[in-house]
């Protein structure tokens, strides 16, 4: 066996750190600079914060199923018939489930059992984010809670962080969804479906919005009754939306856990 | 050494197994499939980049593009002609490229290559 004194082994580690540090490779990881100066070149359009506010006294259930029809049709969500799989970028849901701990016996009577269009509510402070392990879901510049699908390795803590149930995971390929069901599917040819064990979610129409367009649901509830839903830059004082929130009463789903929801239900 | 024979016959026979593929393939390989063009795209005479880069770097863009517009929201690619381009698989390569079984399954079957791109993104529908 080969002996090696103290003395040797000393000489040689810091022989190699020397030349280790010499590298290019540990100076460039040292230097400041580069690798921030490659990340911050992400076109960041600054100071955008979306938001949307649904005014429930225009929303009926024939505005909600619109919306939820233009979404689905647009991103290609198949129905899975299947409550336990469902696959849902908005949906309908009652006052008491939307808003659990605000119901009360002598509710008024136009709110008692009646359907909430929900959606992801595009958290300030998402937490859904920070579970990620890949980063797959994150947060843009602008405030959208974005999916990148390629990344996503369908390990479902987002799920199980979201307090709004806002995502869903993809149990099987979405495009194997009963033909029933489904007659046209993938109803858009101009964008992806989704593969098995992905989670998927709304994406505040970021492919719509990078074309200057409105979010689908907006666009088909305003179609039926103007003003119904409205969507807007919450940074902007004067933004439509803005407006509206400041001369009307609206409340947001579960503010009490801090995660900043930017959906405003105006009652 | 104890059946010294049938060891020997044992090891030749395990040999033999091992290199089958190697004989039994010998002088028949695949033919490098050609790559066909669609109408459109022989009329456009150039892809985005030059020929040879885009043989041989396709994926490398791919990968760039479908990170910056997913990530980065820039939709938008100048190529080195100054030309720009709309960054997408599905709707601008797939475009020109109709041809999928052609243009891009046969060759990469030849490489025994199997992109996951189409789990999710759709595939042009081709006639016949």
């Amino acid at each position: 066996m080969m002996a090696m004194d103290r003395r040797q082994f000393l000489k040689i580690t810091g022989l190699s750190a020397l030349l280790g540090l010499g590298g290019k490779t540990a100076f460039e990881l040292l230097a400041p600079g580069e690798a921030e100066a490659s990340v911050q070149q992400a076109p960041a359009i600054a100071g955008k914060k979306w938001g949307m506010a649904l005014d429930m006294n225009l929303m009926n259930e024939e505005i909600m199923s619109k919306c939820v029809q233009a979404c689905h049709t647009y991103y290609n969500v198949p129905d899975v018939g299947n409550a336990k799989e469902e696959l849902k970028w908005i949906w309908k849901e009652t006052y008491e489930h939307s808003f659990p701990g605000q119901e009360h016996e002598y509710m008024a009577d136009k709110f008692k059992g009646r359907n909430f269009l929900l959606l992801c509510n595009h958290c300030t402070n998402p937490p859904c984010c920070r579970v990620c392990p890949t980063k797959a879901t994150w947060k843009r510049e602008d405030g959208i809670v974005m999916m990148d699908m390629h990344r996503c390795i369908g390990c479902r803590f987002c799920m199980a962080a979201c307090p709004y149930g806002a995502r869903s995971f993809n149990w099987g390929d979405p495009r194997l969804a009963p033909k029933a069901l489904n007659p046209n599917y993938p109803t858009n040819l101009e964008l992806p479906t989704r593969s098995k064990g992905v989670v998927e979610k709304c994406q505040f129409c970021a492919e719509r919005l990078a074309k200057g367009q409105e979010p689908a649901c907006v666009e088909a509830a305003n179609k039926i009754k103007p003003n119904a839903m409205v969507f807007g830059d919450l940074e902007v004082p004067d933004s439509n939306i803005r407006k509206l929130l400041r001369s009307r009463y609206s409340i947001r789903r579960k503010p009490e856990l801090g995660t900043g929801p930017n959906v405003y239900y105006i009652l | 050494m104890y059946d010294r024979w049938k060891i020997v016959t044992g090891i030749v026979i395990g040999l033999l197994l091992f290199t089958f593929p190697v004989f039994y393939n010998v002088g028949r390989a695949a033919k490098e499939p050609e790559r066909v063009l669609t109408d459109k795209a022989k009329q456009a005479k150039e892809c985005i980049e030059p020929k040879a880069f885009m043989t041989a770097e396709h994926m490398k863009l791919l990968d760039q593009w479908r990170h910056e517009v997913v990530r980065d929201d820039a939709r938008y690619y100048k190529s080195t002609s100054g030309k720009i381009h709309y960054k997408s698989l599905q709707n601008t390569c797939m475009d020109c490229h109709s041809n999928k079984s052609k243009f891009c399954d046969q060759c990469h079957n030849y490489m025994a290559f199997d992109p996951y791109c189409w789990d999710c993104h759709i595939e042009p529908k081709e006639n016949g």
